[in-house]
């Protein structure tokens, strides 16, 4: 009985010398301090990893190269495990315990529409490096991204399957539990059915679905000419690998969400001949995307940098380049100087941020090819 | 006719893989009269060896297939009985309620520490068996899907046989009967309880493997899902009748293919959900259970 009495004013004490101990460091004014976002384990790991890498190696240039007005730039980067709901915590404890003065985050869009209120809501600068459905920036004036978006996308990708693929009766398979997946799906639909093709099929799947027959032994009945299939590499590895062994031989295609190495490992010979959209290629022949590919591979071990790991270092670099012309690190003179990016060099192009704080870039496509990302072409903004 | 036959078999191998997992719930729940959570985790588990015990075999071959399918499937034995004598005996006599608490608590401390030690990336589950492909006209079928079609049934009969023709099982009915009565006339109670979770546990790890080699990406939340429906597909049949776990699960196997490939695509959880409440409205003990009064 009287033990909790006794104990109480010992844990107390301690609790309050935890709290001390735990109290967010003063900001250091040596150095400033960028909270990342990104999924670094989970199911779509490939994103965050390709992601946070391009964005490490952007920042040990510019702390080689002396900083930012004359600081030192201090990367906090935390995991979502890429589970819905954490990237809005995540987002609070970056900005509210660490004081960070922008964020950068994160690859899915459904994630970053998460953080994006949060973000909004404390005036921080966010900018996304590779969610390209509309709404994320729509979130507010202190939301960008350094990548195309899903109309520009979905439009490409439509006008490619007529044109390079010659198919006019194209069956689709969407997921509907992802932001991204339902976004491109629409824009894709509403430009491919004014161009005269016909959706002969329209399936839907959730996220974490492993068992895609039903929905596959559906289009294979309607005959289609190829499959879009606007998901993450995840669930499309799977999907190839049940569309070949129900005999389904057409070719299938999506967007940047098929972006990832274990799109191969898990597919294997089933996404062969597939085709998908994407921001850069590291084949590119011009310096920029030769001098990046070859520093990223010096520095991972011969990893070859996808396009997420492009957008993640191009989206530091954009970054950085708004506090320098900011000259300041109050976030709102940063999300001044963010907006009026212009003509600014990247790996993955040249960054203009519009009205609607989007980046219009130019889009590439690559086919699966012998285990290997090949060029197809490219499609101008 | 031939998308209706095609549907078939996707829904028979689906089904088939709940039927198994369902079995597990059924039998726990049977001989203890309580869910086991952590009955779906075993389940990721049981693939996990699979993964890394695939690696150690040539790939591909049926005698090697057969070994790591054994392997997992006493590894996750001893996991059962592991479980049950740590978390569930220190509490037996004691309310349901705390080992159904407990059950939950075992689930996610096997789903977490799956994360630190096999990492939360999903991995690609390795060829066990040899691969084929066979046509008849447009129906398609693999020979993972026959696999799972032929070895779930012998599974399941094979558990028939030793609950209904062994002494282990007339043991372990006597202790579904009356756990008190089965004592009192000399059944060690401890071993039939044990050795029900071996057998509810190495039939989790071979449905874990079969589940795999459908559907080669494994985490260690891949158990979450198909648990959901298992449990679902028990109560269904009616939990505690081994029957109607496979019933149970063929049904919702079915259900869910069949909406899956309809224009509803989008509700096929919520109507295979909806199956359950409208069955359990119809039959509150499920389709095959019996109705006893609960004594509390």
């Amino acid at each position: 009985m009287s033990f909790p009495r006794v104990l109480a004013p010992v844990l107390l004490a301690l609790g309050a010398l935890w709290m001390s101990g735990c109290a967010p460091k003063t900001t250091d004014s040596s150095t400033l301090r960028i909270g990342e976002f990104a999924s670094l384990t989970g199911k779509e790991a490939a994103f965050g990893q390709s992601s946070h890498k391009g964005t490490l190696l952007a920042i040990e240039e510019l702390n080689a190269a002396g900083g930012v007005l004359g600081k030192k730039i201090e990367l906090l980067s935390e995991d979502n495990q890429s589970k819905p709901g954490e990237s809005a915590t995540i987002a609070k404890k970056l900005i509210a315990r660490d004081k960070v003065v922008a964020l950068l985050g994160e690859v899915a869009s459904s994630r970053s529409l998460e953080a994006a209120p949060v973000a909004q809501a404390a005036k921080i600068p966010m900018v996304s490096p590779a969610s390209t459905n509309p709404k994320v920036t729509e979130t507010g004036d202190y939301i960008f991204r350094v990548c195309f978006i899903d109309p520009f996308q979905g439009t490409a990708l439509a006008k490619f399957a007529q044109s390079h693929l010659k198919a006019r009766r194209v069956a689709v398979l969407t997921s509907v539990s992802s932001a991204y997946s339902v976004g491109l799906s629409k824009y894709f639909h509403e430009q491919f059915l004014q161009d005269g093709g016909v959706i002969v099929a329209d399936q839907k799947y959730s996220e974490s679905d492993k068992d895609f027959n039903a929905q596959l032994t559906a289009i294979r009945a309607a005959a289609p000419e190829a499959i879009f299939v606007p998901g993450y590499y995840t669930e499309v590895a799977l999907i190839a690998r049940q569309a070949r062994a129900l005999g389904l031989t057409v070719p299938l295609f999506g967007g940047d969400g098929w972006e990832a190495p274990e799109l191969l490992t898990i597919g294997g010979d089933a996404v062969e001949g597939c085709f998908y959209s994407t921001h850069y290629s590291p084949d590119t022949p011009t310096e920029a995307v030769q001098t990046f590919v070859k520093k990223f591979r010096a520095k991972f071990s011969g990893e070859t940098p996808d396009a997420m790991a492009a957008l993640g270092y191009d989206s530091a670099l954009v970054l950085a380049d708004a506090i320098r012309r900011a000259g300041s690190l109050d976030p709102a003179k940063i999300r001044d100087a963010l907006a009026t990016t212009h003509g600014f060099e990247g790996v993955t192009g040249r960054t203009d941020i519009d009205a609607h704080r989007n980046a219009s870039k130019p889009a590439v496509i690559l086919e699966v090819k012998n285990g290997k990302f090949a060029f197809v072409e490219s499609v101008a903004p | 006719m031939t998308e209706f036959l095609q549907q078939l078999i996707n829904g028979l191998s689906l089904g088939a893989i709940y039927a198994l997992l369902a079995l597990g719930y059924t039998m726990v729940y049977g001989v203890l009269r309580f869910i086991n959570f952590a009955h779906a985790d075993v389940f990721m588990v049981g693939s996990f060896a699979g993964y890394y015990l695939g690696r150690l075999v040539p790939g591909g071959t049926l005698w090697g297939g057969l070994a790591v399918l054994a392997a997992a499937m006493i590894a996750c034995a001893l996991l059962g009985v592991l479980i049950e004598r740590l978390a569930y005996r220190p509490l037996r006599g004691g309310p349901t309620l705390n080992v159904l608490i407990t059950a939950i608590g075992v689930s996610l401390l096997l789903q977490y520490s799956g994360q630190i030690i096999f990492g939360a990336t999903p991995r690609t589950f390795p060829q066990l068996f040899p691969v084929a492909q066979f046509h008849l006209g447009r129906v398609g079928i693999s020979s993972n899907q026959i696999v799972v079609i032929v070895v779930a049934p012998l599974l399941i009969a094979g558990l028939q046989l030793v609950v209904f023709k062994t002494r282990m099982g007339m043991a372990m009915r006597a202790v579904s009967l009356n756990l008190k009565a089965a004592q009192l006339v000399g059944v060690n109670i401890n071993t039939v309880i044990s050795f029900t979770f071996a057998l509810g546990s190495a039939l989790a790890a071979a449905g874990g493997i079969l589940y795999s080699m459908n559907y080669p990406s494994i985490d260690p939340l891949m158990g979450v899902m198909p648990g959901l429906k298992a449990f679902t597909a028990a109560i269904l049949g009616g939990i505690g009748s081994l029957p109607g776990a496979a019933l149970g699960g063929l049904i919702l196997g079915g259900a869910e293919t069949f909406v899956g490939g309809s224009q509803f695509s989008t509700y096929k959880d919520a109507i295979a959900f909806g199956i359950l409440i409208v069955i359990l409205l119809l039959r509150p003990a499920g389709l095959l259970g019996r109705w006893t009064a609960e004594k509390i």
